[in-house]
């Protein structure tokens, strides 16, 4: 029958098929911490560490992180070779939601309380702890071209002015810091996180601007900083929690967690603070 | 025999339909989820605020004008694009594709090319604030100039493909009773190409009112001036996914209004 | 009113302007057949060499008026590329057209004047055949009085009744007509024939055949018709060209042609039976 062979090769496709989209499916499904990795050397830095099972731990940190935590997971990294940090940065708040609606997180790191507050509620994670302060600072692109001089140029409208939405921690600071030096801004836009305001500094797109004192001494020679200070008075506060998962009792998970924990222990000590330190974040 | 007869009335072998299912799942699950899971008790009052009702306006009124600016600047380039067909390879083909590229470009990408070029510190930047004293980030003009880079290359190639889909010879049957190259373009190539310029006008203002990327790269976020309604939905996630999927919601019914109340043959897809 | 070369009439013209729509004076009207003015039509000349794809053309003929040349040949002879370039929808290699006094091959096709009814017919598919026939009006003046310019046009070529139709409507002799009397409507000095009867059935063919004869000889310019059957060329024309491979292998009337074919080509084709 010539019906034969265009039946076998379909129903062929199709395994085929199926056996590629399950092998995919499971491929993206599969987590880390197959525990077939060798026991690491405990760390020389720290003297409570202890040595760690293997394990992947995802950090979700707020965008004005990015360097400090970049440097903080490469150093435990190198200290706990079995352990892989991976970090997303983004706005706090939008990061706070993505964690309530189930988004895969082992440790959570605001820059503000509010959007902390929001998973400690939905019941996601414990005892948050206060880790480092930030103080807003006043930045202009390399050069000063608008010759701003203070707070007050903010409320020039001649000047292109950039600040964050009240909706995230940067942007609520500088509303609190505004309003405190009855200063009415006149800005040209209101951005979600704090590293677009800052990149529009430092391409020269406004000429001033309100970010984070690390953000200015991140983006090194291409922007300046002018003091505030009154900006002392509205220090954002910086807590980080572990992200309390569904499942528990299976070895993943409680290597996951042992090590998400280290690294939270590593952050609020002694090495985590100078590096913090270096990068601008004060001391809480 | 029945079996060979019923093969042959041309219906799908199984597995393109249960593969086909699947791929209709992955576009319409989604949006249902999103109905769904919409907080229709609150609707009515999340959606009244004045910033929804800014960003909407503004959404419409930006989208509008880039769909009319790229009606004017694509039928053009889609009759050029077409004529090229009697052009040497390398030169045609670098026109295809420099239409191509804002079409593939994410639009974070084309927000950046555009600073560059008309941002404050680029060439033409400095010298439109020079002479006229203006700058164009941050302008609601900037949303427009962003929605038409992005948008403009949908509407070309709609046009284009009705235009190499009509018979040529009637611009020579034209021309040959007397009708110069502009009469033969407004009298017998726009007319030929109207459903397809209808179909790209729909593509072109849809796309436009979604764009996300470029705008908020190019001319920022603020409320009433260049906050449209993507971007506002993305920063409602921020603090209240309520508001944000009211405002998906809205965006979504805008966009079913937009798309129902054009005839059938002018949706893209659909044959005259 | 005879007119001589190089004067103009009362109306400022010289002959050989393209009329205005409504104007009676033009010499040639269509509405008065046998008119005295019918004398002054141009003649074709036709010297050229032109390629199209591999194959290169050359041919040399002249056409009086009233005395339509029909250009026979196999398929892929070039003779629709050699109409195409009498019409200047594609460029010449070389050498010359000439309508009367007046060298065409350099000027754009709509300055050239030259009618063309294309094999498919190839009206406007969005427009009535009304406003099909009065497109060349449409071109010069008003969509109103383009319309009534058309309307004389429309009464003699039977399609009045057809007038609010779009061509998807039409059958194949309908779509003839309308083609003919668009082109005519232009009032053109020359009327080129691309294979007019092949996409008609084959059964409507002698009758629409004689129907064209009619129209040919009314017009009374020069014609020029393409096709590959002898019963066109017998009925249509008065001396034929035959085309080969690009090359003109024969020429002259079609009884002497028939006495003396010249290539094994022309003995076939006059063999063959006519549709």
């Amino acid at each position: 029958m010539t019906r034969t062979p265009r039946t076998a090769s379909t129903l062929g496709a199709a395994v085929l098929l199926a056996f590629a989209l399950a092998g995919s499916l499971s491929a993206c499904a599969s987590t880390g911490g197959t525990g077939d990795e060798d026991p690491n050397a405990p760390a020389a830095t720290e003297p409570t560490m202890t040595t760690l099972e293997a394990a992947e731990v995802t950090v979700l940190a707020a965008a004005s992180l990015t360097e400090a935590f970049d440097d903080l997971a490469t150093q435990f990294e190198a200290a706990n070779p079995s352990v892989e940090i991976t970090v997303s940065y983004g706005g706090s708040g939008a990061l706070a939601t993505q964690i309530i609606e189930g988004a895969p997180a082992d440790v959570f790191a605001s820059a503000a309380e509010p959007p902390m507050q929001q998973v400690v509620d939905a019941g996601l994670a414990t005892d948050p702890q206060v880790f480092a302060t930030n103080t807003l600072e006043l930045v202009v692109p390399a050069g000063n071209p608008a010759g701003v001089t203070g707070l007050d140029d903010l409320a020039n409208p001649d000047l292109r002015i950039a600040l964050c939405d009240e909706s995230v921690p940067c942007g609520a600071a500088s509303a609190k810091l505004l309003a405190n030096e009855g200063v009415t801004a006149a800005p040209d836009t209101l951005e979600s996180d704090v590293k677009a305001v800052l990149t529009k500094v430092s391409l020269g797109e406004v000429d001033a601007a309100l970010v984070y004192r690390t953000d200015v001494q991140s983006a090194g020679d291409q922007v300046e900083g002018i003091e505030v200070p009154a900006a002392a008075d509205v220090v954002n506060r910086y807590p980080i929690a572990a992200i309390t998962g569904a499942d528990s009792g299976n070895d993943a998970s409680d290597a996951q967690g042992a090590a998400a924990a280290a690294f939270i222990a590593f952050i609020a000590g002694d090495a985590g603070r100078e590096t913090l330190d270096s990068y601008g974040f004060g001391t809480p | 025999m029945a079996r060979a007869a019923a093969r042959s009335t041309g219906r799908l072998a199984w597995p393109i339909t249960a593969i086909a299912v699947v791929a209709l799942a992955v576009l319409v699950l989604p949006l249902v989820a999103l109905v769904v899971r919409a907080p229709w008790a609150e609707l009515p009052e999340l959606l009244a605020s004045s910033a929804v009702l800014e960003a909407l306006v503004l959404s419409f009124t930006t989208a509008v004008l880039a769909t009319a600016i790229c009606l004017v600047l694509g039928i053009p380039l889609a009759a050029l694009i077409a004529h090229a067909e009697s052009w040497p390879a390398i030169p045609r083909r670098l026109l295809r594709a420099a239409v191509t590229v804002p079409l593939v470009l994410p639009p974070v990408v084309g927000g950046i090319a555009l600073l560059m070029l008309l941002g404050r510190r680029s060439l033409i930047g400095q010298w439109l604030d020079e002479t006229f004293g203006v700058t164009i980030p941050f302008t609601t003009g900037a949303v427009v100039i962003a929605q038409v880079f992005v948008a403009l290359p949908f509407l070309v190639f709609a046009v284009e493909g009705a235009l190499r889909s009509s018979d040529r010879r009637t611009e020579l049957a034209a021309a040959t009773i007397g009708a110069s190259r502009w009469q033969v373009f407004r009298h017998v190539t726009l007319p030929l190409v109207a459903p397809g310029v209808a179909a790209g006008g729909v593509l072109c203002f849809t796309r436009a009112l979604g764009e996300f990327g470029a705008t908020i790269t190019f001319a920022g976020s603020l409320p009433g001036t260049t906050r449209t309604l993507p971007i506002a939905s993305y920063l409602a996630m921020q603090t209240d996914p309520d508001e944000a999927v009211a405002l998906a919601l809205l965006l979504l019914a805008v966009s079913v209004v937009v798309l129902l109340t054009l005839r059938d043959r002018w949706l893209p897809g659909a044959t005259a | 009113m005879s007119v001589e070369p190089g004067s103009t009439d009362a109306a400022g013209r010289r002959p050989g302007d393209p009329s205005r729509p409504g104007d009676p004076s033009r010499p040639g009207d269509p509405s008065r057949p046998g008119d005295p003015g019918r004398r002054d039509r141009p003649g074709l000349r036709v010297d050229l060499a032109l390629s199209y794809g591999a194959t290169r053309i050359a041919a040399a003929f002249d056409v009086q008026p009233g005395h339509p040349l029909a250009i026979i040949g196999p398929n892929g002879a070039g003779k629709s590329s050699l109409l195409a370039a009498i019409a200047g929808l594609v460029p010449l290699d070389a050498g010359e057209v000439s309508i009367g006094s007046r060298r065409v091959d350099a000027l754009p096709s709509e300055r050239r004047r030259v009618g063309m009814v294309f094999q498919d017919y190839v009206l406007f598919p969005h427009l009535t055949v009304r406003d099909n026939v009065a497109f060349a009006a449409r071109m010069r003046g008003s969509r109103a009085s383009a319309r009534a310019v058309a309307q004389p046009w429309l009464e003699r070529y039977d399609l009045v009744t057809l007038a609010d139709r779009l061509p998807s409507e039409l059958s194949g002799g309908q779509r003839q007509r309308a083609a003919l009397a668009r082109a005519l409507a232009a009032e053109p000095d020359v009327l080129l024939l691309d294979e007019p009867m092949s996409a008609l059935d084959v059964e409507v063919r002698a009758e629409m055949r004689d129907e064209l004869a009619t129209h040919v000889r009314d017009f009374g310019g020069a014609t020029v018709l393409v096709t590959h059957s002898p019963a066109d060329a017998a009925r249509l024309a008065d001396s034929v060209l035959v085309l080969e491979g690009g090359r003109v292998t024969q020429r002259g009337t079609l009884d002497a042609i028939r006495a003396d074919p010249a290539t094994p080509y022309v003995r076939r084709m006059l063999a063959a039976s006519d549709d």
